[in-house]
């Protein structure tokens, strides 16, 4: 029974979507009163979460591990949920996708993200990515009577699935040659030279490299990013991000810890290629939701530079970056979800010409939140490629140090584009007007954040340092 | 008679493995042979895991294969309405039809 407490906002989750499934049943056009309910249920398990923060400890026979790092992302997940539920209420009413299976299957990925970034067990990873996946699936082709959406759902679910097979391929050769699904007795049996443990190695890091868009395995997500409703795009490009990531770290470091000099070498090339491709590929899109897939690549592979480094200053640079990131995230989607015409999402970034005459308010905060997502100082978005650079360099990494800045350079150039769009080009037609208490607040508060970090970095810091603790 | 040892059921599951990765890149034609690559990949992982639970006496590699059957029946299910809802939409399943998105 003492095991149970420490796995509370799980259940919590896994209750509270239950019932919300039997509510939403029975209520006719319960889509308003779920999606409060849910976004209050997500703030609930906030603190939920965090009753147990500072708890250090191995449940279930050592398979779950319940402690100051998979608290952080466990937070951080739940945050960027809630938030891809507050400012997105709108748009879907608009679209006419109001089903109240939205929320459902939002609350079925957190759970699964809950899984991945806490499991200490190869068994309890792929249910969990399974469980997240599964329900991603679902929410990108969720706007059922329209082309591009079912097509980005075929499209993310036949390459989601090659590569759960992939990484469930892996997961079998290194079951077979260490013994035990268990990262920890992985780490005790794990010999390099056994060539069998590295193709099981090389699988799972692939596995997971897809679900957190890498390069070379990104192939699904400026498809999937373009096709799907915007709100579900957010929602991709903040929650399952930080999941993705927290797994790579957990199984990395606790499971493959012996191997460092192994996979090193993977995650620098998956990493700098990532890097250059977000950057470079990113100049000729004129869809914004595309230019984003490409920029999400690109911040994933600062984010990998971090692990590269296989140090615990590198794994808090991580941490910080992936928070800075969802903050970044959030505030650019709520952004995008106010650019309308005529009750029309404009994509294109060419018809955001005159956008700082008709709302200069949106159009302020978006330009802060593309310098942050470029890395100018001195906002949120260059503490964040900092932290990664220091610890790179503390490492005496110094060419992926010098590939990672000029590519922080080239991506500048689309971000600034799109400022001298809203800026500069000649109006066209007036934009709606802005409504929506949710989208206002989610943006003010994001943009608040990226803008004001800079008075107390160490904030964040401290909280990054204690967690990457626990990989000592 | 010769006997059949671990080597020949990761061989196997190796081979099984390999045609369901070519399945999928080299496939033009239809979705459905997709998915059914995509099973032959979940099912070479299988015998990977049966064969080295028999091997090490081990009963968690017969446990992992039991949860990895059930979720890929729910990965078929879930497969085959995504497919339903996009073939409602383009009213075909050839993988050359699935070109809207690009760029």
């Amino acid at each position: 029974m003492i095991e149970l407490q420490n796995i509370f906002p799980e259940i919590f989750l896994t209750l509270s979507l239950l019932l919300l499934l039997i509510a939403g049943v029975f209520l006719k056009n319960s889509f308003s009163l779920i999606k409060k309910i849910t976004i209050i249920l997500l703030l609930i398990c906030i603190p939920l979460v965090y009753v147990n923060y500072d708890n250090q400890i191995l449940i279930f026979n050592n398979n779950y591990s319940i402690n100051n790092f998979s608290n952080l992302l466990k937070i951080i997940i739940l945050i960027s949920s809630a938030f891809s539920l507050i400012f997105t209420g709108q748009y879907l009413k608009r679209l006419k996708i109001e089903k109240f299976e939205y929320m459902i299957l939002i609350l079925c990925s957190t759970l699964g993200m809950f899984v991945m970034v806490s499991t200490n067990n190869l068994i309890g990873l792929y249910l969990g990515i399974e469980l997240q996946s599964l329900s991603l699936y679902v929410l990108s082709s969720i706007d059922r009577n329209s082309l591009k959406s079912s097509e980005s759902g075929v499209k993310y679910f036949v390459l989601g699935a090659l590569s759960s097979g992939l990484f469930l391929y892996g997961c079998s050769l290194i079951y077979g040659f260490t013994g035990s699904t268990n990262y920890l007795i992985i780490n005790e049996n794990f010999t390099v030279e056994n060539i069998g443990l590295i193709f099981g190695l090389v699988f799972v890091i692939v596995g997971l490299a897809f679900k957190v868009s890498a390069v070379p395995f990104h192939m699904w997500t400026p498809d999937v990013y373009e096709g799907s409703p915007t709100a579900v795009t957010a929602f991709f490009a903040l929650a399952p991000k930080v999941a993705g990531m927290g797994a790579f770290i957990q199984i990395l470091f606790v499971a493959f810890g012996g191997a460092f000099a192994e996979w090193k070498t993977i995650i620098i090339f998956i990493s700098v290629a990532s890097m250059i491709l977000g950057s470079v590929a990113a100049i000729g899109q004129t869809n914004i939701k595309r230019l984003m897939a490409y920029s999400s690549i690109g911040h994933m592979g600062y984010g990998l530079a971090g692990l590269a480094t296989g140090s615990l200053s590198g794994i808090s640079a991580t941490l910080s970056y992936i928070f800075i990131y969802v903050v970044m995230n959030i505030a650019a989607f709520t952004s995008i979800l106010f650019f309308s015409r005529d009750k029309k999402y404009c994509e294109d970034i060419r018809d955001l010409g005159g956008l700082s005459k008709n709302h200069p308010v949106v159009a302020v905060c978006f330009c802060i939140i593309l310098f942050s997502l470029a890395g100018i100082p001195p906002l949120a978005g260059f503490f964040a490629k900092f932290y990664i650079f220091k610890s790179v360099i503390e490492s005496e990494m110094y060419i992926l140090a010098v590939i990672g800045l000029l590519s922080s350079v080239i991506s500048a150039f689309y971000y600034l584009r799109i400022i001298k769009i809203m800026y500069f080009d000649t109006e066209q037609e007036k934009f709606d007007d802005i409504s929506g208490l949710g989208m206002k607040f989610s943006l003010f508060s994001s943009s608040f954040l990226i803008l004001f970090y800079f008075i107390n970095p160490s904030f964040l810091v401290n909280i990054t340092e204690i967690a990457s603790k626990v990989f000592n | 008679m010769i006997d059949i040892s671990l080597g020949h059921y990761l061989f196997l599951g190796a081979i099984i493995f390999t045609i369901g990765i070519v399945g999928i890149f080299l496939n033009r034609k239809n979705v459905i042979v997709l998915l059914m690559s995509i099973e032959l990949i979940l099912i070479s992982a299988n015998i990977n895991l049966v064969a080295f639970s028999v091997y090490l006496q081990d009963i968690v590699g017969q446990v992992f294969t039991m949860f990895v059957l059930t979720v890929a029946a729910g990965e078929a299910a879930i497969g085959l309405a995504i497919l339903v809802v996009f073939f409602r939409n383009k009213g075909s399943i050839h993988v050359e039809d699935i070109n809207t998105l690009k760029g």
